[in-house]
């Protein structure tokens, strides 16, 4: 597999009282591509501060982060913009879409940035929504679309152009269950078929049903790292465990087999 | 930029309610600061039409007048002393009074500026039809193309004015011998007659005197060269004595409460102007506040800054000339319903510059906006922070 995303030491801090609080401490980890991962851990655990300097939108206060070789972390604010929209896609937890634009112009929009507005991407972005199953909606504005089309068009614009690195921030926070599982479900799929690395951040653990690996996140640390089928089976629903049925990760109750601890 | 203009055009096309109502109070501002500006024009023009298209390059007062041409008063023996400076090619006596013209019962009478001028001599207006005046004695009048138009006069009519004399108002006879083109004067259009008529005519005591005894408010003066100003104009100071000459512009802007109404006019209108810049501010403030989430995710997503500043300027922009175009159709519509005598004057250089000001107003005032849609955070507008 091809490593895409490579982790190297990440250290964010942030001032508190007289000293500094480590947000994210000294975090490493690969991705490759093809492999969709989810990022877990409770609140305060650094998932979502990992995502956004994973994103470009925040600098590590040390160590590294490539993605597709080029070091995130040595780029101006202006080529990391760039980068962003060459190479990553971002779907948000809320206000993913532009409002005045319809389901079709939102996911085109990543076209127009890229330059690359042309008739064959045009076709490209009415399949993949297509794809999505909002073939009937793609002339819809946001308010006419339910919250999980909402996320679906999210999901198809952060794939359009051909991006390493798909990002995910709570895709799933305010939908229902049943729509949730469809989000993340195609989301894998469309990560697994078009050989992009996706990250999702999630504190829904039965959304792991459809990852290939999680990253456990605790107080800014990597506490865990888990890929085998049994134990994310076992995450995403109790029923599936062999072993004493976990609660949520983090969690002295829950055991894990002992070759997924890092 | 087409990404920039592709947003703009979005946002306006499917908020279109919203941007036509906001254009509307753009539009309301341009008509208020349009009709200043025609107002600060007719007013001006009223005051100054007359003496700016006056056929000399020079104008004489009394120098105790103070260039206050109803304070100003020169006898035959200084006309004669001026027309014997060097360098002077003619010079005649101007004298002005208001009188009024009675229209039909149904109307109220026009009141029109009586300019009582030596025939021949400078300011006497040309004649653009008709003829001009012939004889220093008659009851012919050149009449303006506003007095023939309110009144409904053409060459050879005869028309009364009424003019107090003593304690009595008397009504005149005169016959429209030419017509000139619009001369206002204090806010009036004017009819011209020889000074002695003039002299009969004036709103007075008593009458009279002797031709030898009439009088001038102003004498105009045409130079043999007019590039010899400066010479003549200090030979005329010097040789003639008790004078002040000056020239035309000088003396229109001299003219009593002109300075004063034109600043006061051109206050309102940055007044206006400045209202504009503020309410376009607020408007296009309050619009980027709404949109603090939206704009993080754009440049989340990779949306260059400069991007999202361009479509809110051009967004202002785009605004704005919508709400030129409706205020200045507006304002025409409106103009074109107003009697002739109202001092509304649509100038093209103060209409450009009306409007041009307002254009530049949209884009001053949304620079606070720009500047904070810059300053978005994407991690704190997407609470990512």
């Amino acid at each position: 597999m091809n490593t895409s995303v490579e982790v190297q030491t990440v250290i964010k801090s942030y001032p508190a009282g007289t000293g500094t609080i480590n947000a994210v401490d000294g975090v490493s980890f690969d991705l490759h591509a093809g492999e969709f991962v989810a990022m877990v851990g409770p609140s305060g655990s650094g998932k979502t501060t990992m995502l956004a300097m994973l994103a470009g939108l925040l600098d590590p206060t040390s160590g590294s982060i490539f993605i597709d070789e080029q070091d995130l972390t040595k780029m101006k604010e202006a080529e990391r913009a760039q980068f962003r929209r060459r190479k990553i896609g971002f779907t948000f937890q809320s206000n993913n879409l532009v409002p005045y634009l319809t389901a079709l112009e939102n996911v085109e929009l990543m076209l127009r940035l890229n330059n690359e507005f042309t008739p064959r991407f045009r076709d490209h972005a009415k399949e993949l929504l297509a794809r999505l199953g909002l073939e009937d909606r793609m002339n819809a504005l946001p308010q006419q679309l339910s919250g999980g089309q909402q996320q679906r068009v999210a999901i198809a614009r952060s794939l359009i152009n051909r991006p390493t690195l798909v990002l995910a921030d709570e895709p799933t926070a305010s939908l229902d269950t049943e729509r949730a599982y469809q989000v993340v479900q195609t989301m894998a799929e469309l990560v697994h078929e078009q050989n992009r690395t996706g990250v999702m951040v999630t504190h829904d653990l039965r959304m792991v049903e459809y990852v290939d690996r999680v990253i456990q996140l605790l107080d800014g640390k990597v506490e865990r790292i888990l890929s085998s089928k049994a134990d994310l089976a076992c995450l995403a629903n109790p029923a599936n465990c062999q072993v004493i049925p976990g609660q949520v990760l983090g969690f002295e109750e829950f055991k894990i087999t002992e070759a997924a601890r890092v | 930029m087409s990404t920039a203009l592709h947003l703009t055009f979005k946002e306006i096309w499917r908020n279109r309610g919203r941007f036509l109502l906001f254009s509307l109070v753009i539009a309301l501002i341009t008509v208020l600061i349009l009709f200043i500006a025609a107002l600060g024009e007719g007013l001006g023009s009223g005051n100054r039409e007359y003496i700016e298209k006056l056929n000399a390059d020079i104008l004489v007062y009394q120098d105790i007048a103070q260039l206050s041409i109803a304070g100003s008063t020169l006898d035959r023996a200084t006309l004669r002393a001026i027309n014997n400076v060097e360098g002077v090619k003619a010079a005649g006596p101007v004298s002005f009074a208001s009188v009024s013209i009675p229209i039909g019962e149904a109307k109220d009478p026009l009141d029109v500026s009586l300019i009582g001028v030596e025939p021949g001599m400078p300011g006497e207006p040309p004649a653009i039809q008709g003829e001009g005046l012939l004889r220093r004695s008659s009851d012919d009048a050149i009449i303006d193309e506003t007095v023939a138009m309110v009144a409904n006069l053409n060459i050879g009519d005869w028309f009364a004015i009424r003019t107090p004399q003593g304690n009595k108002a008397e009504f005149y006879a005169l016959r429209v011998a030419g017509i000139t083109t619009s001369q206002k004067y204090s806010i009036r259009p004017s009819i011209f007659v020889p000074l002695v008529t003039w002299d009969t005519l004036r709103p007075q005591a008593s009458t009279r005197r002797s031709v030898e005894d009439l009088t001038g408010n102003i004498i105009a003066v045409q130079l043999e060269n007019p590039w010899d100003f400066d010479r003549v104009q200090e030979r005329i100071e010097t040789q003639v004595g008790r004078v002040e000459a000056v020239d035309r512009k000088t003396a229109y802007e001299s003219t009593p409460g002109y300075t004063a109404q034109q600043s006061t006019l051109a206050t309102q209108n940055g007044f206006a102007l400045l209202i504009g810049v503020l309410v376009i501010g607020g408007f296009f403030q309050i619009q980027t506040l709404q949109k603090v989430a939206q704009i993080g995710m754009l440049k989340a997503i990779g949306t260059p800054s400069r991007v999202v500043a361009i479509a809110i300027l051009l967004q202002i922009i785009a605004i704005n000339i919508v709400g030129v175009l409706i205020g200045s159709f507006l304002t025409v519509l409106v103009a074109s319903g107003f009697p002739p005598n109202i001092p509304i004057i649509f100038e093209l250089r103060s209409g450009a510059i009306a409007v041009g000001s307002i254009l530049l107003m949209g884009p001053l005032g949304g620079l606070v906006s720009i500047r904070y849609a810059l300053q978005v955070e994407p991690l704190t507008a997407l609470k990512l922070a």
